[in-house]
């Protein structure tokens, strides 16, 4: 890594310390800003108003926001994410909970996803327009315009319930029937896979049409070679940030494949705790995905400066 | 009473689409797990595990039982623990852990005998376990949801007359004494019991594991006074989608599911591959109209109201048909409901004439919704259209569901409403009382409420039968609750699941009450 390389990772570094920091304080103005505090929403259909005050000093909402985002930050500073206000248990705990279910979910389809997507865009590549070209564009395209939680029920429809083969659900966890990761799997890997495999595809054939591609070729370089050793790694340079853009969504809560499989991870988790006005529990997940987001778009660019170099001269 | 979550509204298309799916699954020929499922007519026998799902409530679940909030709370509760009475299925109170209860000539003061029971540990239930639970959920500190029901004790006066006997003073007098002690969250735990992480109870079944948000594992109670259970292990899963927990039972990942989709039962009340349940009479449907302001502070307003509406085509509309109309009283098929009053119909010439009396023609009211429920929004919709037949115009205002039942307590003149059941005694003390705390229709009448308390303090049950009749009927009359219909709940359980039991509305004795179901 040479001297510039290492004061642009500093800079980087130091801005996005400053946004981890921001988003805290906009999830706090932003839940604040919300229809009801906790107390109401714990007290559901029997909004006895003596019962919500009693709810919300137990609670110890009672106090001016600014203390508590104050008492909160300073709990943050050593360390701590402090408690839920509807259960009491740490948030840390919360978080560790549903970090499993999630990292498991976003490490398979991204395995998966890569070399997949890849070698499709690969594929389609080798003769622009070819048949196969055709046929992957035509799938991918139609793949990629099934939402999410269409394309769930059709598979657990077919897979769960008529054929029988795969769990439909992970009700009890995932740790008992390792098999019912399949289809949450499969439904999150579905539409990453179609939109990264057509930008390796253009990415490919944009490199390939490139001055010094052709010259390679007509010095009599096998196509193999320049489309594998010349090409793919620039074809490659924005799919590693659409791959940025594909984990941080993994890994930040994919809400709806997680309550159609009934996935315990942390868009659950954002949910129930919107829902609950937990506003603890919200920031906690607001400073991790806050970090999550900013270290993923850090090493992406990391990653195209290192198979793309150019860009460098460029910014 | 539980508020049944109807969150993620976005996946109820989905849901719906699943069904679908599901029904032409059940017409294709050589369904494999169907086809390996073991024949429905097996004997039931004793042992295994149950599996049963309902909509959780997250990772902030906790098992003191005088949290519960949600149905998936009170079913755990109900596993672990007991109380003193339960409802029966006409909501009338059925002792439990007490053996029987007999009021003093004043009615304000009751001495209530206690069962030989035991808790998991072995301890025995005694008097002081029971004023112990209840002081604890009646400590102003706590805001406990059963507090509010125990308010009639006075707990300070109340005392142990021996360790199986306890002498309950009230405040006053109290002829429904008994609904007190079956209250939603009254449950008894042994004295002392602050940590719930692995809760003792006199309940059928003993505590093994806890998982917030996901399971809790129970084992039989072999020493549970109303006999042990028939199955081994219950295992109380959570699964917030409907689709989700219909797709678990299909699939056989469990053997029961509560709170299907009327979508669901249809397409598989005939299939056999589960078995549907309608709990009928689990939910009131209807509107409140607040009976102090324009414009319904004038009778013949709310009348015209009552009259308005297509009970049925509400029924068929906003509850795909699973349920039955009501006559706009809470209560139907409980103990007091006065079902030989006239069903209403519709009548729009008659709402036509009381909007003119009233100088109400071209009526324009905002009506409040939210998707609080299933079926709040859709009814909101269809009582639009009813009343643009009268000449009235209605803007329909979708509020946020979190916090929908606290802004209609005392905001806007017209809103959805719904509860669960309850005794109709319960219904009137919580709502329809000058100094009721969710008194959503706000009926403040110093007669009806000298009605309510005369009623408390008559000890013959035909002079009791009368006064609630008498104020039912002013309800009837001049009320402030349009009450359209009764939602039934479902159920689904896998065929080889004995014993659910139809005739129990949601929170009575046998609804989720698993003591008493075989496994074939």
């Amino acid at each position: 890594m040479t001297a510039t390389s290492r004061g642009w990772v500093r800079r980087r570094l130091l801005l996005g310390a400053g946004q981890i920091a921001a988003v805290p304080v906009l999830v706090f103005v932003l839940t604040e800003a919300l229809p009801g505090d906790a107390a109401v929403v714990a007290a559901g259909d029997d909004p006895d108003p003596a019962r919500i005050a009693a709810l919300r000093a137990s609670l110890r909402l009672d106090r001016p926001a600014v203390e508590r985002f104050a008492d909160w930050a300073g709990e943050l500073a050593h360390g701590d994410l402090g408690r839920s206000l509807v259960g009491g248990r740490p948030v840390a705990d919360h978080l560790a909970e549903a970090l499993g279910p999630t990292l498991l979910l976003a490490a398979l389809t991204l395995t998966l996803l890569v070399p997949a997507a890849v070698g499709l865009g690969l594929l389609a590549a080798r003769r622009e327009g070819g048949p196969l070209d055709r046929a992957v564009s035509t799938v991918t395209l139609a793949v990629y315009a099934v939402p999410e939680f269409a394309l769930g029920v059709l598979l657990t429809g077919v897979f769960a319930l008529w054929l029988g083969w795969l769990p439909p659900t992970a009700v009890g966890g995932i740790g008992r029937q390792p098999a019912v990761l399949v289809l949450p799997v499969v439904v999150l890997l579905a539409r990453p896979v179609c939109s990264t495999a057509r930008l390796v595809r253009a990415g490919l054939l944009d490199a390939m049409a490139a001055p010094y591609a052709v010259h390679a070729l007509r010095c009599g370089v096998p196509p193999h070679r320049v489309r594998l050793g010349h090409a793919l790694p620039n074809a490659l340079a924005p799919v590693v940030q659409h791959l940025a853009r594909t984990t941080e969504w993994l890994l930040c809560g994919v809400i709806v494949a997680e309550a159609l499989f009934v996935v315990p991870g942390l868009g659950t988790v954002l949910l129930d705790a919107v829902a609950a006005r937990d506003v603890p529990v919200v920031q906690g997940l607001a400073v991790l995905f806050g970090t999550v987001t900013v270290l993923l778009n850090l090493a992406a660019d990391l990653a195209a400066r290192r198979l793309a170099p150019r860009t460098e001269v460029a910014v | 009473m539980p508020r049944p979550l109807a969150r993620r509204t976005l996946l109820t298309a989905a849901a719906a689409s699943g069904a679908a799916l599901a029904l032409a699954a059940c017409s294709a020929p050589g369904g494999t797990a169907a086809a390996d499922r073991e024949p429905d007519a097996a004997t039931p026998r004793r042992g295994g595990r149950l599996r049963a799902l309902f909509a959780g409530g997250g990772a902030d679940e906790t098992l003191d039982p005088h949290r519960v909030n949600l149905f998936a709370d009170a079913a755990r509760a109900k596993a672990l623990h007991d109380k003193l009475a339960d409802w029966g299925p006409d909501l009338a109170a059925v002792p439990r852990l007490a053996s029987g209860w007999e009021p003093g000539p004043g009615l304000d003061v009751w001495t209530v005998r206690l069962r030989e029971a035991a808790f998991h540990d072995g301890r025995p239930v005694t008097a002081a376990d029971v004023l112990y639970s209840y002081r604890r959920i009646a400590d102003p500190g706590r805001a406990f949801r059963a507090r509010a029901s125990l308010e009639p004790i006075d707990l300070a006066a109340s005392r142990a007359t021996d360790p199986r006997t306890v002498e309950f003073r009230l405040n006053r007098p109290c002829a429904e004494f008994p609904n007190v002690l079956a209250a939603f969250g009254a449950y008894i735990v042994p004295e002392g019991t602050e940590d719930f992480r692995a809760p003792v109870g006199s309940g059928p079944f003993s505590f093994v594991s806890f998982e917030p948000g996901r399971s809790l594992l129970l084992r039989r109670f072999d020493g549970y006074w109303d006999g042990a259970p028939h199955i081994d292990e219950l295992e109380i899963l959570a699964a917030a989608e409907e689709s989700a927990r219909a797709n678990a039972l299909l699939a056989g990942q469990a053997e029961y599911a509560h709170e299907l989709a009327p979508a669901t039962a249809r397409a598989h009340a005939s299939g056999g591959r589960i078995g549907i349940v309608r709990l009928r009479n689990s939910a009131m449907q209807g509107f409140v109209m607040k009976t102090d302001r324009p414009p319904f502070d004038d009778p013949r307003v709310r009348q015209a109201f009552f009259h308005l509406v297509d009970r049925q085509e509400l029924v068929d509309g906003a509850l795909s048909g699973a349920g039955e109309i009501g006559n706009d009283l809470f209560g139907k098929g409980s103990q007091y409901y006065p079902a030989g009053l006239p069903q209403r119909t519709r009548d729009l010439d008659r709402a036509r004439a009381l909007l003119r009396e009233a100088g109400a023609e071209g009526l324009r009211v905002t009506l409040d919704t939210s998707p609080v429920a299933a079926g709040l929004v859709e009814a909101a919709g269809i009582l639009k259209d009813q009343a643009a037949r009268a000449g009235v115009t209605i803007d329909v205002r979708v509020g946020n569901k979190d916090t929908y039942w606290k802004d209609i307590l005392d905001g806007g003149v017209l809103a959805s409403f719904r509860s669960g059941a309850m005794p109709i005694e319960s219904h009137i003390s919580q709502r329809l009382l000058s100094g009721s705390t969710t008194n959503a229709t706000h009926w403040r009448r110093p007669d009806f409420d000298d009605l309510y308390t005369q009623a408390q303090s008559t000890a013959d049950p035909a002079a009791r039968t009368a006064l609630y009749e008498r104020m039912q009927r002013r309800l009837f009359d001049e009320g402030g609750l349009l009450v359209w219909g009764f939602a039934d709940w479902i159920v689904g359980h896998a065929p080889r699941l004995h014993g659910v039991a139809a005739d129990a509305p949601a929170n009575t004795l046998d609804w989720a009450r698993f003591d008493k179901v075989r496994l074939a």
